[in-house]
Parts: structure tokens; C-alpha cells; sequence
């Protein structure tokens, strides 16, 4: 496997197109589940968990069903099913996930408690899963893709929470309380991510 | 059924993106040109009124334990129906809105609607309130595209009007805020929309707070 490849995937997804600074993927919970760092900390870790799973799970579904040679030999496929096929997956295995925690890992299951079923909804499972059939990545690249995804998630929401926390105790204008004052936040911390995006690996 | 509340909880009091806060990520990442705000709004407005019609036909037959499995896969071939219709009529939209156009399936204004709505209520009902909606998101999307390309690139109209489709030169690319055609000015773009509609929608309580004191 050539290690240079996934490294410049990895570096990718965690810094230079970070999943929320600069590709918009997984707002929603970004800015609902932003108020603590602890959870916020535990959401980063289902969303990175659930983000290499479906990779995972949905690359063999792509390459060997949706769009095989040896089913499809005329080259009629069935790409089009992509999405449905896709949300379908994500959605069970997120309900699965809830039911295993749920049995063998109570505590974590509490910890995380609402927030299990609301990946369904983050855009970048879908978006990772969909980015992964655009790329044509092979099953690791898919996967590296998918956790480091997740992690580059995990960064940003946690160091937006840290923001936001003090946030809490400053005063700004009336009409830009609440709501409009945390995306100023998170646009200030996107313009600093934005200084990744001259960093070329490689080459 | 009451068509003018329904319009003016769509495009103001409920606005979906700018009140209910629903729906970010498109929002923020593809209003760099009217053309793209355009096309996506009216993507959006065309599967959440199918959507909402088909789930207000089907909600006494789906169970209510599997229900947001069912609404995911309705939702989730009205997407494909667009994205496949955009692919074959309008091959520079879908490839200027890229991921976005699969991602609808996620936006949680059709999920939200569905569950919260159509779910609920009739089917002519369902069908206006996903036309007031998908217009309110559809005109919070062309605010900001006007706003991001007019500041950010000095046109208007980028896609649509003017030479080669680059949009009506306002003023000179030089000039230009070229921070806004980023993220961050996504961001900071939609931070000052949302700001100026709480400004606006707090303007009448207050007023009616200060007579109070004033009555006091």
C-alpha cells in the first residue's frame, strides 16, 4: 500500500478540505452540538466511527452489486441507485450501532444518548460515502478517507465548542445573539483553516 | 386550510433557513453565483412539495415506528429523479452543484417538513406548505448569492446574465472582498442575514414591551 497516498489523503480531510471549513459537509450537528466540549467531543467520535463504517460497508456494495462488470456486463448499471441505496445503509447501520451500544455498551450508549440518531442526517456520511464514488477510491483509500473525514470533524467541532463556551460570557450586539454571533465564530475559525489550503504534500 | 399564514410562516415567521435553521450546508456552500442559488432552490422547492405531497398521500399507511426509514426513501428517489433530470437538461448546473444535489436527500428542511408537516395534514395542504417553504429557502439562497457575488467579485447575475454567462460587471473584480467568495465569508454572510431578520422580527415585540413599561 503506498503509504504516501493515504498520508495525503489523511492530511486532506483533517486539515486542508476540512469537512466543515471548507467543503460545508455536516453543519446540522456542527452548530446544535456545539454548546459543550464534552459533547461535542462524544459526537466527533460516533460521527468519525459511523463515517468509516459506511465507507467501509458501502465501497464492497458499490464495486461488487451497483456497478459490477460481471453483472452488469453491457454496462448498464445500476449507478443510479447510488444515493437511495447509500442513505439506506447508512440509516440501518446507524440503527445497529444504536442497538449494539445500547446492549453491550450501556454507558456509552447514555453518553451519547440523542445524538446516535441524528448521523443519519449529518451530510457528511452521505458526503463522505458519495465522495468516495466520485474519487474512485479502492477499499483502503475509502476507508482512510472516511475515518481521517471524521477526525478532521472531530477537530473542528471540538475547538468550536471550546470557542463557544466562552462565548458564553461575552457580550455582543442584540440582534446578533445566539445563533448569528456562533457562525461569525465559526467563519473566523474557517478563514484560519483556510491557511491550510496552500499546503501541498508531496509534490 | 389558511394559505396566507402558511405564506407567511414559509417566507418569514418560519422561515426554514433563517429561523428554523435548518438546512445549513447548502446554504453556506454553493451560494457563491446566482445560478447555482437559483438552481438549487428551485431543486429543492420541486422535491419538497413532491415529497410532502407523496408522504401526506401515504401517512396513514406507514407505521410510525419505521417512519423516518420510509420518509428517507421517499425523499430519497425524488432526489434521484432530479439529479438524473439535471444530469441529462442541465449538465452545467449539476456539475457546478456537484455533491450538493445527492446531499438534498439530507437536508433537514425535507425531513423536517416531512416529519413535522406532512405527516400531519392533508395532501393540498402538504403540496402549498412545500411551495412557501422551498420558497422561503429559495430566497434566503438568492440573498445570499447576491450579496457574496456582488461584494465578493464585483458582478451580479454570475451564470445566468451578462457575456459568456460571467454575470453584470457592478464594479471591478479589484475592488472586490475576495474573502467573501471563501468559506468564511459563507459564514459571515449568512451570520449577518440571520442577525438582520432577528433585528427585524424582535423590532414589533419590543416596541410593544416599551409601551408596556411606558404604561407601567
Amino acid at each position: 500500500m503506498d503509504w504516501k497516498n493515504l498520508l495525503t489523503i489523511a492530511m486532506g480531510a483533517i486539515l486542508i478540505n476540512n469537512f466543515i471549513f471548507s467543503q460545508f459537509l455536516g453543519i446540522c450537528p456542527f452548530m446544535g452540538v456545539s454548546k459543550s466540549t464534552d459533547t461535542a467531543s462524544g459526537m466527533g467520535l460516533a460521527v468519525t466511527f459511523v463515517m468509516g463504517l459506511a465507507s467501509a460497508v458501502c465501497w464492497p456494495i458499490n464495486h461488487f452489486i451497483l456497478t459490477s462488470e460481471t453483472l452488469f456486463p453491457d454496462g448498464n448499471n445500476l449507478a443510479f441507485m447510488q444515493t437511495i441505496v447509500y442513505i439506506l445503509v447508512i440509516a440501518s447501520l446507524v440503527q445497529f450501532i444504536e442497538m449494539f451500544l445500547q446492549k453491550s455498551m450501556p454507558s456509552l450508549y447514555t453518553a451519547l444518548g440523542v445524538y446516535l440518531p441524528l448521523i443519519t442526517t449529518n451530510c457528511a456520511v452521505l458526503g463522505v460515502v458519495l465522495q468516495n464514488t466520485q474519487n474512485s477510491y479502492n477499499f483502503i483509500e475509502s476507508v482512510a478517507y472516511g475515518i481521517t473525514g471524521g477526525l478532521g470533524f472531530l477537530l473542528a467541532i471540538y475547538l468550536f465548542a471550546a470557542v463557544r463556551e466562552k462565548l458564553e460570557y461575552s457580550e455582543c450586539p442584540k440582534a446578533f445573539e445566539g445563533f448569528p454571533i456562533a457562525l461569525v465564530t465559526a467563519g473566523l475559525l474557517a478563514l484560519s483553516f483556510g491557511g491550510f489550503s496552500g499546503l501541498k504534500l508531496f509534490g | 386550510m389558511n394559505i396566507k399564514q402558511q405564506f407567511k410562516e414559509g417566507l418569514i415567521t418560519q422561515n426554514p433557513v433563517t429561523v428554523q435553521l435548518l438546512g445549513m450546508c447548502s446554504v453556506l456552500a454553493i451560494t457563491t453565483s446566482l445560478f447555482n442559488g437559483v438552481g438549487m432552490g428551485l431543486s429543492v422547492l420541486v422535491i419538497l412539495t413532491l415529497s410532502n405531497i407523496f408522504i401526506a398521500a401515504l401517512r396513514k399507511i406507514i407505521p410510525n415506528k419505521i417512519r423516518i426509514a420510509c420518509f428517507i426513501v421517499v425523499i430519497a428517489t425524488f432526489v434521484t429523479v432530479v439529479d438524473l433530470f439535471l444530469k441529462a437538461y442541465l449538465k452545467e448546473l449539476s456539475a457546478s452543484l456537484g455533491v450538493f444535489i445527492p446531499l438534498i436527500v439530507v437536508n433537514c428542511i425535507i425531513l423536517g417538513r416531512a416529519e413535522s408537516f406532512a405527516s400531519k395534514n392533508s395532501i393540498a395542504a402538504s403540496a402549498i406548505d412545500g411551495i412557501f417553504q422551498g420558497l422561503g429557502y429559495t430566497i434566503v439562497l438568492v440573498i445570499m448569492c447576491v450579496v457574496r457575488e456582488l461584494l465578493g467579485g464585483g458582478t451580479f447575475g454570475g451564470g445566468l446574465l451578462g457575456e459568456g454567462a460571467k454575470g453584470i460587471t457592478i464594479f471591478p473584480a479589484e475592488f472586490a472582498v475576495a474573502g467573501l467568495n471563501r468559506p468564511v465569508g459563507g459564514f459571515l454572510t449568512l451570520a449577518c442575514v440571520i442577525a438582520a431578520m432577528q433585528y427585524f422580527l424582535n423590532k414589533p415585540k419590543k416596541k410593544t414591551e416599551k409601551k408596556e413599561e411606558v404604561a407601567q
